[in-house]
């Protein structure tokens, strides 16, 4: 299954490289990322292949979640059918 | 790749518009379940909810948590218990703390289907388990009742209403320590619809599998910020607007929907697309209407706009889902929108043009709080009043009027949590006890020379 990480705040310093590292742990695989800077506010979004996640799916949501307040971002990480269904028909 | 634009407005909506999954509602079937001993019923009851619904709020959490879209309540709707009475007899009230123990040991936060069908007459299941609507809302906490007095097909039963007025009054009467809570769990319709997922009125039809899972989406607060900026669109681009927000909306309630029944291992019954507000702020249906241009909800205009919007919502809707059930459409509980409650408590919105409104919108009068001296006449030519417009026009109408006893014009009731708060509405005091009286049964309306 295959999950999209989207990251939104300030911009700073290292955003991309935490987050990455954090798939890297659980043997997520980056498959690709987009990123947009406007003015101050920053938008990542990553798309994970998680065929090989070495824990339970709502672990990694809640770590997401919690690296999200420690660097003061709002991280979301949702599994890719909901932006299917919605956009698509 | 997804368009990023795509990715952040799903979660806009899901994080500033309040879009959810309003509620995840397995309808089970307790045919099965009928006793000659009213004991060992319930025993069975209590052992086919338990069962079949032992992992619906656990695995409701668990697609919350996959899917990141909150899915705010799972709860379970049951065979109409009159049918169940019909053959075991007995003290009904068991029946209802059964359904509430049931409820509370499987953690869902309502179970509808304390209901009779009697829009035809009564059978003596029927009328013993209306008498104890009474006793058996104010002895429970989960438990919500429906009764069908009406429908197109064969008219109203003027008796039954005349029960149901007494049975709403008395709701609150005995629930008076508790904000008259009895009333807000009791709903009477007409042309109910045996799949919807909604409360107070859900219940799990007779024509309905034995178990099923049926979903309501909800949205008022994104279609409104869809709308906002639109000032130079006309009705028709507004319309469409509606149409494509409410797509996007019921498709959410289609993936939930799914992935439930495949979990659960239960068949996938409908996506009940209507636009159920709640008390937060903007999360409203008259908001949308206001934005649609109007002053405040109430102004005349208000019954063409929420024509628009219900009839957007389902064509919207209806593409999305592969299928659609249930009321579908755009609610109106006074109590639980933001709007609306502002409209009622400045006079811009009177119980009339609720009325009015009811005649286009998905369901009826709802979440209405009106004086504490409202008598059981007047609350029963409420309810046929109501139902005649279902009856008329081939549409499900209900009544859920709460007597503030104690309380006039001017004062509120609070129910808390999604129920909200209301004002007491004034009510027109002239007395219909002469036609409540009469009885007997309005015979069914005309289906051709339709003007």
């Amino acid at each position: 299954m295959r999950a999209v990480i989207t990251v939104i705040g300030k911009d700073m310093v290292g955003i991309l490289a935490k987050v990455s590292t954090k798939c890297a742990q659980h043997n997520a695989n980056v498959i690709e990322v987009t990123q947009s800077v406007l003015q101050d506010l920053f938008a990542m979004i990553m798309l994970v292949e998680l065929s090989g996640l070495d824990c339970e799916f709502s672990a990694l949501v809640d770590e997401f979640i919690k690296l999200g307040e420690e660097i003061g971002l709002s991280i979301h990480t949702m599994h890719e059918d909901i932006f299917n269904s919605m956009h698509r028909i | 790749m997804y368009n990023t634009s795509d990715i952040l407005e799903t979660i806009r909506m899901i994080q500033n518009e309040h879009l959810d999954i309003r509620t995840i509602t397995m309808g089970i079937s307790l045919l099965d379940c009928a006793d000659s001993d009213i004991g060992r019923s319930c025993d069975k009851i209590y052992r086919k909810i338990t069962t079949r619904a032992r992992d619906l709020v656990s695995t409701g959490e668990d697609i919350e948590r996959k899917y990141g879209i909150p899915i705010i309540n799972k709860r379970i709707a049951v065979t109409p218990i009159a049918m169940l009475l019909g053959a075991s007899g007995g003290d009904p009230v068991l029946y209802a703390k059964t359904l509430d123990r049931a409820a509370k040991a499987v953690g869902v936060n309502f179970i509808g289907g304390y209901s009779a069908l009697v829009h035809k007459g009564f059978s003596p299941g029927d009328e013993a388990l209306i008498a104890s609507i009474p006793d058996a809302l104010s002895l429970t906490d989960f438990v919500c009742a429906s009764v069908n007095v009406g429908s197109t097909k064969s008219g109203i039963n003027l008796d039954a209403c005349r029960i149901m007025g007494e049975a709403v009054r008395q709701s609150a009467v005995k629930t008076v320590d508790r904000e008259c809570i009895g009333a807000a769990k009791l709903v009477v319709f007409c042309n109910a619809p045996e799949d919807n997922p909604f409360m107070a009125g859900a219940f799990h039809g007779p024509g309905e599998p034995d178990c099923v899972i049926n979903v309501g989406v909800s949205g008022p607060g994104v279609v409104r910020a869809a709308l906002a900026g639109q000032e130079s669109k006309n009705i028709t681009e507004i319309a469409d607007i509606i149409k494509r927000t409410a797509f996007k909306i019921t498709r959410m309630g289609q993936l939930v929907g799914t992935e439930a029944s495949a979990r659960l291992g239960v068949p996938f019954g409908i996506v009940d697309l209507s636009l159920a507000p709640t008390p937060a702020v903007g999360d409203s249906v008259a908001y949308i209407l206001e934005e649609i241009g109007l002053e405040q909800c109430g102004a005349h205009g208000t019954t063409a706009t929420l024509a628009l919007l219900n009839d957007a919502v389902k064509k919207g809707g209806v593409m999305a889902s592969s299928k659609v059930g249930g009321l579908s459409g755009a609610f109106i509980p006074v109590s639980e929108d933001a709007g609306m409650i502002a409209a009622a408590s400045s006079g811009a919105l009177c119980i009339e043009k609720l009325e009015a409104m009811t005649a286009v919108c998905s369901v009826g009068l709802d979440m209405i709080v009106i004086p504490g001296d409202t008598t059981a006449e007047v609350i029963a030519a409420i309810i046929a009043d109501e139902a005649a417009i279902g009856m008329v026009n081939a549409k499900t109408t209900a009544v859920r009027v709460i007597p503030a006893i104690g309380k006039k014009e001017g004062e509120r009731l609070s129910f808390g949590g999604l129920l909200g708060y209301g004002p007491v509405m004034k009510v027109n005091k002239n007395s219909p006890a002469k036609f409540i009286g009469r009885g007997g049964q309005i015979p069914a309306p005309l289906q051709s020379l339709k003007n």
